[in-house]
């Protein structure tokens, strides 16, 4: 019982976590049809910035700054990166995010020297709390639920306002949007800033979990948010969350056995091949209709 | 009708990936007529308007609307003075709403849309019955309607159709134009391309015959049908 408690509560908690970095990939691709290879370098940076700056200020200060941050950097990886490749074959924007990845990486990289880098303790998150015997930290039981809040607020966002109207249009046709006199690259970049906001609230609570941070640290949890992401159904927002949470549950309940742990990684992957070959748009995916 | 140029266009030529599509064509669109230009397929009627509309570059010539040269602008700018393009094969949003499809085709403004949007669905009743549904559930006549309307939301001054009776029946076909009649009682200055000759020229004051980009017969409506190389290319009687 106690083991199924922390099991389910890690699950779900690496889930919620995955879910936050997954929408970022999520409202990427429904926008530009891109896969951001970047997104998951973004996420680690913001762990990193947390370091760095919690040396020369309070946290109080350096998480909305590092939140602040990584908007601006998001922004600007679409600038330079994305934006001058527009019209080019989708093949090479995705290139380019592939550069922008090893960019971000190398950078950390020179910064760091390749040392691991040690996220500080977050007062409150980090404690510990006992539930039905097991004993966790805040962060795990407050993740579900800043994600739902989250969630509902950005898709009360995507269909009640103006901007959102606008995304929801872009997503299916630039060259009409342009004809309703939609700047198009503010959509772009807008999508990109909520994005990069929310990977950056959930390197909080993933690094309160895995305080050790190294230049390749955001790879990881990148690739399972986006696997979340195509799992789900990639395009679609609740698809994205619903796929994070399974498979932070999968990768806790294989972690269960020692033996087995270290395969954790390679049943997700298996899990989703099987749903695929049955569903192949993902869980909750649009119909395969191309853009036109 | 005033006798005050809208838009003026300049031997402009258009070309896509070394193709002429125009070749230096020349005419003046009014305040407050409807001009249509027809022809065959591939004449460069739709490269026309999208290069009147920003969405190609013009190769040479000039675009002069209001007053302004918006030759080679970027949409959206072209789109904020007040014209605006039903583009071909009606484009609506298909997961928005009939009602958020309208309200797109005002996002430039910022004013109350209550009354612009009573004005479509007295133009067109079925938008009201169908406002929750979502626009690609709707029939192609429907879309166009509302492809229609959600042009009309932006308040042009300029309305430009491309082929806005393809693919519909021709009772339909008869329901459009005399809504676009309709829209020009309000002060909405109109340019339709059209394949349908007949239907257009009927409604239009001024027509241009387009031919491999360029223009080899102009006249008023009433002219053109009653001319005999438009009858017999165009026309069928």
């Amino acid at each position: 019982m106690q083991l199924a408690v922390s099991t389910l509560l890690s699950g779900i908690s690496a889930g919620g976590q995955y879910a936050l970095i997954a929408i970022g990939y999520t409202l990427v691709y429904g926008i530009l049809r891109l896969i951001n290879f970047a997104h998951g370098d973004v996420f680690m940076v913001a762990g990193l910035v947390v370091i760095y700056m919690t040396a020369s200020m309070p946290l109080y200060v350096a998480l909305p700054l590092m939140v602040v941050f990584i908007v601006v950097l998001g922004f600007c990886i679409e600038r330079a990166a994305y934006k001058p490749l527009r019209s080019a074959p989708r093949m090479s924007v995705m290139i380019s995010a592939i550069g922008v990845s090893f960019l971000i990486q190398n950078f950390a990289t020179y910064y760091t020297g390749g040392l691991a880098r040690f996220y500080p303790e977050i007062p409150f998150l980090y404690d510990s709390v006992t539930i039905a015997g097991a004993t966790t930290r805040w962060v795990t039981i407050v993740t579900p639920f800043l994600v739902v809040a989250l969630v509902l607020l950005l898709l009360l966002l995507i269909n009640k306002t103006k901007i959102g109207l606008a995304m929801r249009a872009a997503a299916k046709d630039f060259e009409t949007c342009q004809l309703m006199g939609i700047k198009i690259n503010s959509v772009i970049s807008f999508t990109f800033v909520i994005g990069s906001a929310l990977a950056a609230i959930g390197s909080i609570l993933y690094f309160t979990n895995y305080p050790s941070i190294m230049p390749q640290s955001g790879a990881l949890p990148g690739l399972r948010a986006f696997v979340a992401a195509v799992f789900g159904g990639i395009g679609s927002i609740p698809g994205a969350v619903v796929g994070a949470f399974i498979i932070g549950i999968c990768e806790n309940i294989v972690k269960v056995n020692p033996t087995y742990s270290i395969f954790s990684d390679a049943v997700t992957f298996i899990i989703l091949i099987v749903v695929l070959g049955v569903k192949p748009t993902g869980l909750f995916g649009e119909k395969v209709t191309d853009k036109v | 009708m005033s006798d005050k140029v809208l838009l003026s266009i300049r031997d402009l030529q258009v070309s896509y990936g070394g193709i002429e599509a125009v070749k230096g064509i020349s005419f003046d669109v009014r305040e407050g007529e409807i001009v249509t230009l027809i022809g065959a397929n591939g004449a460069g009627k739709s490269s026309t308007l999208r290069s009147i509309v920003g969405l190609v570059k013009p190769r040479g010539g000039s675009i002069v609307f209001d007053g302004e040269d918006i030759t080679g602008a970027d949409t959206t700018g072209i789109v904020k003075k007040g014209v605006t393009l039903v583009p071909e094969g009606r484009r609506i949003f298909p997961d928005l709403t009939v009602l958020e499809n309208l309200k797109i085709g005002a996002y430039m403004r910022r004013d109350s849309l209550q009354e612009d949007i009573d004005w479509v669905y007295s133009l067109f009743p079925r938008l009201k019955e169908r406002s929750w549904q979502a626009g690609g559930t709707l029939s192609g006549g429907e879309q166009q309607m509302l492809a229609v309307g959600r042009a009309l939301m932006s308040r042009p001054k300029l309305l430009m159709m491309d082929e806005p009776s393809l693919g519909l029946a021709p009772i339909i076909v008869r329901d459009i134009f005399s809504i676009i009649t309709e829209i020009r009682k309000r002060g909405v200055t109109i340019l339709l391309i059209e394949q349908n000759a007949n239907m257009a020229l009927q409604t239009a004051d001024m027509g241009y015959v387009l031919e491999t980009g360029r223009i080899t017969i102009s006249g008023t409506g009433d002219e053109l049908l009653s001319n005999e190389a438009v009858k017999a290319a165009y026309l069928g009687t």
